[in-house]
């Protein structure tokens, strides 16, 4: 590059010769050069914006066009960070102790119609009102050749009737998959189950949610996906529990009952083995609630759970315990039962007279009102609520169900001295047989507190002491002499050392206004066996009449005591107890050294 | 110096292409196999809950009491009771072994055998 010198001698000379400024010459010629260096950089500069221009123009046009594609597009899950298992969405199995399934679910399919679609809706309405007897023709078709663009035709189908339909062949009848919860044993355990039906619906799928039972109070733990499908093992035992049914259904119908109820319980942890309630029904048929009339003559009624009843004699342990624990009595002191006793206008009577007095184990052996009413007397109305309060009589069953919370004990208003008399003997206060069982396993395992459960328990905490181990021995020992001397001889299993308590009360009218006289609740609360309590078993049964003597019989221990007995020489081997049998002694040898 | 490094460069940066588009592949083809695994469980966990179902259906108590009362004759299965209990001394245990013979006496049918062996 040649450079233009700022003061060219030739224009300089001859500017000199003019006698002009030679600077001029030199301004003009530098300013010259300032101009063309300036336009240079200006145009490098202006290159420079274009590429920064082009680059920032692309950037964002690269940026505009993912969010264009992320807005337009379908959401998804980024596969390749998936966590945890994405198969396993079912509800979870219900199980019992053993891992036998009690609940679990099933792959069908559900029906529906498009109207517009269909050829001839005249012969799929036919066909279908062939297939599925309970549909009607007519309406089908009146709905088909109305305005209607989807039908809901049937929820469940079996395979048969998809194959059936498909057979029809018409292009307006489709299948969606269907989730169906089942219940394979049929109405074994029911009422702890309860039941499950359809929450929100689509074609694709639907939700199955529970609405009784343990289906509902463990629903969010059902549906849960982070269980990965881990069952929920209940405390029941499958086969217990159907022998158990078995043995109470027919006890209920050669005692001519109306229900019945039985609860089989661990004397130590307090799990409910096996819990009956009958009428049942089958849980994958749920039927309708009563919406007229009294809801306990409805199957779907827990009478184990729900029904609370003045359960009668069988209280009568427990204001004996509890008079042997403050050291008021002891089982050989003797108590006055010169009746009746007369209180107030009311008078308490015994079913027989039995003299004049008795010793306190006498008095439950030949079961006596008025003694049992003495002894309550000297407890008193207050330490007897704590008492009953210390084993659970005050408050619902902490059942894991939802029926749980309706089961409340029925308490005297006002629990004066009366009431402390007639609560004494089972009258006057209404519990459900759980609350019974429950009291008698914490009476009678060795004097600690139970709470009674449906979860399979894997440790067993000690609850608080309710009585002293003496007194729990000595309970235990009187309830055995009911059985083998008492009123519930019928009771006696060989081998077993079963040990009881009967009780019959009369049904109070439920117009209010005193009670029915050949209507009673007889109830058996037992355990076994007596010598090393292992379970507690509480029999009840609604209005029952034995018939087959000269006048109907309808107290506990010709009624709800071989129904117990008879259930306890199924259930037992089942649970593994092993009858404790009197070996012959070994005659003529013995030891001696010398 | 300078030319060299470019090269070098260069080269690098197709190597690191190159090898991402291999694992960009090779994830894609990972992905899809696990989709299908998890397909594959999918059905199975459906076929095995369906099996276990049956099962449970088909041993719930009421159908094998009415299969131990149909087959009594044959199997004669009845209701567990307290006196299906034993002692261990109840047992018939098997009689030990006999132990083989190392020192056998020689009868004379023995000898009898042997002669007519040798004829």
């Amino acid at each position: 590059m040649s450079r233009t010198p700022l003061r060219p001698l030739a224009r300089i000379l001859k500017a000199r010769a003019r006698g002009e400024n030679p600077d001029v010459i030199e301004a003009e010629n530098r300013a010259r050069r300032h101009e063309a260096m300036a336009d240079k950089q200006r145009q490098r500069a202006e290159g420079r914006l274009l590429v920064l221009g082009l680059a920032f123009f692309c950037a964002f046009g690269v940026i505009g066009m993912r969010m264009g594609t992320l807005a337009s597009s379908v959401p998804e899950e980024p596969r390749a960070s998936a966590v945890g298992n994405p198969i396993i969405g079912q509800r979870s199995d219900i199980v019992d102790r053993n891992g036998r399934i009690l609940a679990t679910n099933l792959q069908t399919h559900s029906l529906y119609a498009h109207p517009r679609d269909m050829i001839d809706p005249a012969n799929a309405a036919k066909r279908l009102a062939e297939i599925f007897p309970e549909l009607d023709e007519e309406e089908l078709l009146k709905d088909f050749q109305g305005d209607r663009r989807f039908l809901w035709i049937r929820r469940q189908i079996s395979p048969e009737q998809m194959q059936a339909v498909h057979d029809i062949g018409s292009p307006g009848l489709l299948f969606g998959p269907r989730e169906m919860r089942l219940y394979p044993n049929g109405p074994l355990a029911a009422h702890i189950l309860g039941g499950a039906s359809y929450g929100r619906e689509g074609v694709a799928s639907a939700e199955v949610i529970g609405v009784a039972g343990v289906e509902r109070q463990f629903d969010s733990y059902l549906r849960d996906p982070a269980n990965e499908g881990a069952p929920l093992q209940l405390s029941l035992d499958l086969t217990v529990q159907a022998a158990a049914e078995q043995v109470l259904a027919g006890g209920m119908s050669i005692m001519n009952a109306k229900g019945a109820a039985s609860v089989l319980m661990d004397i130590h942890t307090g799990e409910i083995i096996s819990m009956v309630s009958l009428p049942d029904f089958d849980p994958n048929n749920r039927p309708r609630v009563l919406t007229t009339g009294d809801q306990s003559d409805s199957p779907l009624f827990n009478r184990a759970v729900q029904g609370v009843y003045e359960l009668g004699s069988v209280f009568k342990i427990f204001a004996t315990a509890q008079a042997m624990d403050l050291g008021l009595v002891n089982p050989n002191t003797m108590i006055d039962t010169q009746g009746p006793l007369t209180w107030g206008r009311f008078r308490i009577r015994d079913f027989h007279d039995y003299g004049p007095e008795l010793s306190t184990t006498d008095v439950i052996v030949e079961s006596s009102n008025i003694g049992t009413a003495r002894i309550a007397m000297q407890i008193g109305a207050e330490r007897q609520r704590a008492f009953l309060g210390s084993l659970g009589f005050l408050e619902p069953t902490p059942l894991e169900m939802v029926e749980a919370p309706t089961g409340r004990p029925l308490l005297p208003p006002n629990w004066s001295e009366i009431s402390t008399m007639t609560i004494s003997y089972g009258h006057g206060l209404s519990s459900s047989p759980v609350h019974l069982a429950a009291g008698y396993a914490s009476l009678l395992n060795g004097g600690t507190r139970v709470t009674p459960t449906l979860l399979r328990r894997t440790t067993t905490e000690q609850g608080p002491r309710v009585v002293s181990e003496a007194v729990s021995a000595a309970s235990r020992s009187m309830l055995r002499q009911v059985v083998s001397r008492g009123t519930a001889s019928f009771g006696d299993v060989q081998g077993y050392e079963v040990g009881g308590k009967t009780g019959t009360a009369d049904k109070p009218r439920a117009a209010g206004g005193g009670y029915y006289d050949d209507k009673v609740i007889s109830t058996f609360a037992s355990i076994f066996p007596a010598n090393d309590p292992q379970y507690v078993l509480i029999v009840t049964l609604d209005e029952p009449s034995e018939n087959s003597g000269a006048e109907p019989r309808r107290t506990a221990g010709w009624t709800a005591v071989p129904i117990a007995a008879e259930m306890i020489r199924r259930t037992a081997p089942l649970l593994g107890l092993r009858p404790q049998v009197d070996r012959p002694q070994q005659v003529g040898v013995t030891l001696t050294s010398n | 110096m300078r030319g060299l490094f470019y090269v070098l460069t260069a080269l690098a940066v197709m190597g690191l292409a190159f090898w991402a588009y291999q694992e960009n592949y090779k994830t894609q083809a990972a992905i899809a196999e696990v989709r299908g695994l998890h397909g594959e469980i999918g059905s199975a966990h459906e076929r095995i809950s369906m099996l276990r179902a049956e099962w449970a259906y088909l041993n719930r108590p009421d159908r094998l009491a009415d299969l131990a009362d149909l087959n009594f004759d044959r199997l004669g299965l009845l209701p567990l009771m307290p006196d299906a209990f034993g002692a261990v001394d109840q047992i018939i245990y098997p009689l030990p072994p006999i132990l083989p013979i190392t020192n056998p006496i020689e009868l004379s049918f023995d000898q009898l055998q042997a002669m007519e062996n040798d004829l």
